[in-house]
């Protein structure tokens, strides 16, 4: 329909109008805000500005990417930390919700009965709870593991105990850079050929394509030869030293996170399968094809425009969700702010940083997202 | 052939004997090894020491008989529990009234109007004979409703607002101003929301003006239930035929009169499925106010777990709390998927009588 204010002058005007008001309200309350803000932080003697990023921050913090020590570096260090640590809980928790959400959503179409029953009590099930409470229970689980000395050895040199989960680690060496930028120079010139390869009809041809992903960090291996020293977790006292720690804040947040957004995923995934039609499945099936080859060539590429578009909005919430990390002691980029503003008062800068960063990792999320959509769109019609 | 054959009674018979060790173990904690009661000790307090002996084999479930009354209602004066407990049952009565499609007519809201007033008085009290109970002794269930079913009832009216705002045509200043909030709302966690309105909110208001922490995280959820309900007002405007736009056109009506007889009526009533599963998720997202120290369930039940002699028992409060949120979301789940199915018939005659 045209607008209507195109069409008579007298409306464009009250158009004019109404937006002016709307305009003059939002300043109004802005207005109000800053000058109450003024006055209160004046009379409280809160300083105002970023400047206390640059002072050294009294945070302990049990997990960091980078180096840190309290009282020394900064604020802006410790923030800094925060964000790693939150991508560190978020990114492996999209991928591995992802994989767990799309075996229980086609478990729930299964053909056996009761498989396709406990996905769907699986996915109601975690669904009806909050996420909290998941938290706080996947918490209570780590929390009561037995002490080091005793702890659970599911493999050798793996020990899960109340202090996190141990396993052994590579120690960094200097050829390593050079190794991870060959394996990712090989995904991305396997990518290239595979592009270029699949029109080919030959199997081989398209299968050759994936070899840059092998080959490359072998060439780089056998160029540098960096040594391979692998740290064992080891007994000291009451702890573990060496190795890598997985702490059971992480280990829980992880656990509850991943758990809860498959539930979610599982029932996109399912409705994106079963939005395929049914003559696809019968159609493969004409063709002598299993299922599974069904499932995998035919049907879940299909249903893969349906899936993306939600599945998106859930990688959303998970980041989103993963500020719940304060109620349980894994210090996210949430609970980094949250001690900085009790420390400095600064609320208003320290909320800020909260809303800018994840607003930063949810538009990044979407465009990514948009675009690969955009390329199915592209290459399946 | 014959070995996919075998696929699925091999895939049955290993989940059976997962299914049998799982079942075993939880009876085995929850009634076999379970402690059903404490004798007292010197001070007429439970003894625990037996529940700590059974701690990792088996549950305590005194625990539960000891703090129900704390978790369900939080600090409220234990002689005028009943006064929550009635609005427990005011809220149960309200969604049943408001999930059955022979009520969808405007004096519903008239109910809701009235059950808000039933529930202010029992909480608050001073009239009536009825004591006063300020809000900061209020807890438990009760919070937790009244966070998640007024921050609906009031983001609604924003909600529309906002979808329409955002589906104005010609005004592109408004439509900006929609879509800034409804996407910043959105993209940042609510945490972030409630730590704004539990520490930022006073910086921003006179200092005269001190509200309780319980009515600023309320305003949070509205705000935060705002944008998400305007986006399933929006979904609803959209999915609505254009016909339906142009008929309200071609009779000459304004666009108030459109969108108050047309076109709302219409849009709200398909999107109602999808307000039911938004709620859903308003009613988990009230927990996240144990982070500020609002006495909701949530908090009720983490709290009931620090005191000294309980500490350990977490699994029973969490297994009682899990069953109490999961009656709510999952009959409320039920009903929705009902709803969502009624309104897709064919023939929408929803209000046809029987």
């Amino acid at each position: 329909m045209r607008p209507l204010s195109r069409r008579l002058p007298s409306l464009r005007w009250q158009a004019l109008g109404w937006q002016a008001l709307a305009l003059a309200l939002v300043a109004l309350v802005i207005a109000t805000f800053a000058h109450n803000a003024s006055h209160n932080l004046a009379a409280r003697h809160i300083a105002t500005g970023f400047g206390f990023l640059r002072q050294a921050a009294p945070i302990p913090i049990g997990e960091t990417l980078l180096s840190y020590t309290p009282s020394v570096s900064s604020y802006g260090r410790a923030f800094a930390i925060g964000v790693l640590n939150t991508l560190k809980v978020a990114i492996p928790g999209c991928l591995l919700a992802t994989l767990l959400g799309t075996v229980i959503g086609i478990a729930r179409l299964s053909p056996i009965m009761l498989l396709a029953r406990l996905a769907a009590i699986y996915v109601e099930f975690l669904r009806d709870l909050p996420l909290l409470l998941q938290l706080l229970f996947w918490y209570g689980v780590f929390q009561t593991l037995p002490a080091p000395k005793q702890s659970l050895q599911p493999l050798p040199g793996v020990f899960l105990s109340n202090r996190g989960l141990r396993f052994p680690g590579l120690l960094w060496q200097n050829g390593f850079a050079l190794v991870l930028l060959a394996a990712v120079a090989g995904i991305v010139f396997a990518a290239i050929l595979a592009r270029r390869a699949a029109l080919s009809p030959r199997r081989r041809l398209r299968l050759a394509a994936l070899l840059p992903i092998p080959l490359f960090p072998a060439l780089a291996l056998a160029a540098v030869r960096p040594a391979f020293i692998v740290a064992w977790p080891t007994l000291h006292g009451f702890n573990f030293q060496g190795g890598v720690l997985m702490s059971p804040e992480y280990a829980a947040l992880a656990t509850g996170l991943i758990l809860y957004t498959a539930s979610y995923i599982a029932e996109i995934v399912r409705g994106g399968l079963v939005s395929v039609s049914s003559g696809q499945w019968e159609a493969g099936a004409a063709l002598g094809l299993p299922r599974s080859a069904v499932l995998r060539l035919i049907v879940l590429p299909q249903a893969l425009r349906l899936i993306i578009p939600p599945l998106t909005s859930q990688y959303l919430n998970l980041v989103k969700n993963s500020s719940l990390a304060v109620a349980i002691g894994y210090q996210d980029l949430v609970s980094i702010a949250d001690t900085t503003l009790n420390q400095t008062g600064q609320a208003i800068e320290g909320i800020a940083l909260i809303m800018v960063v994840y607003l930063a990792i949810s538009l990044a999320i979407s465009l990514a997202m948009n675009l690969y959509n955009a390329h199915l769109a592209r290459t399946t019609r | 052939m014959n070995a996919r054959r075998l696929v699925s009674p091999l895939v049955t018979l290993a989940l059976v004997l997962i299914l049998a060790d799982v079942a075993w173990h939880f009876f085995s904690w929850a009634i076999w090894h379970a402690v059903w009661t404490l004798p007292e000790n010197a001070s007429h307090a439970p003894n625990t020491d037996l529940c700590r002996a059974a701690l990792g084999h088996g549950a305590c479930w005194p625990v539960i008989k000891e703090k129900f009354r704390f978790i369900l209602f939080g600090f409220y004066p234990y002689d005028e529990q009943w006064r929550p407990a009635l609005v427990i049952l005011c809220f149960v009565v309200l969604f049943g009234l408001s999930l059955a499609p022979r009520w969808w007519r405007p004096s519903l809201l008239l109910v809701w109007v009235v059950a808000f007033a039933l529930i202010g008085v029992l909480m608050w009290g001073g009239v009536l004979g009825l004591a006063f109970v300020a809000e900061d002794q209020w807890g438990g269930l009760p919070i937790t409703l009244i966070l998640a079913t007024l921050g609906l009832a009031a983001a609604f009216p924003l909600a529309i607002l906002v979808a329409l705002a955002r589906r104005a045509e010609g005004l592109p200043v408004i439509r900006l101003l929609a879509v800034a909030y409804v996407e910043l709302i959105r993209g940042v966690p609510l945490i972030s929301l409630l730590f704004m309105s539990s520490v930022m909110l006073p910086l921003f208001l006179p200092p005269a003006w001190d509200i309780d922490k319980l009515i600023r995280a309320q305003l949070a959820f509205v705000l935060f239930a705002g944008a998400y309900l305007a986006e399933v007002v929006r979904a609803g405007l959209a999915a609505l035929p254009r016909g339906q736009y142009e008929a309200a056109a071609a009779l000459g009506l304004s666009y108030a009169q459109s969108t108050r007889l047309i076109i709302l009526p219409q849009a709200l009533r398909q999107v109602i499925p999808m307000l039911v599963n938004t709620f859903i998720g308003f009613f988990k997202d009230t927990s996240l106010v144990l982070i500020i120290g609002i006495f909701d369930l949530m908090t009720t039940g983490r709290t009931a777990t620090l005191e000294p002699a309980w500490q350990g028992f977490g699994n029973e409060v969490y297994l009682l709390l899990a069953a109490i949120y999961f009656a709510f979301c999952f009959i409320m789940a039920r009903i929705s998927r009902t709803l969502e199915r009624r309104l897709a018939a064919p023939h929408r005659n929803i209000e046809e009588p029987a």
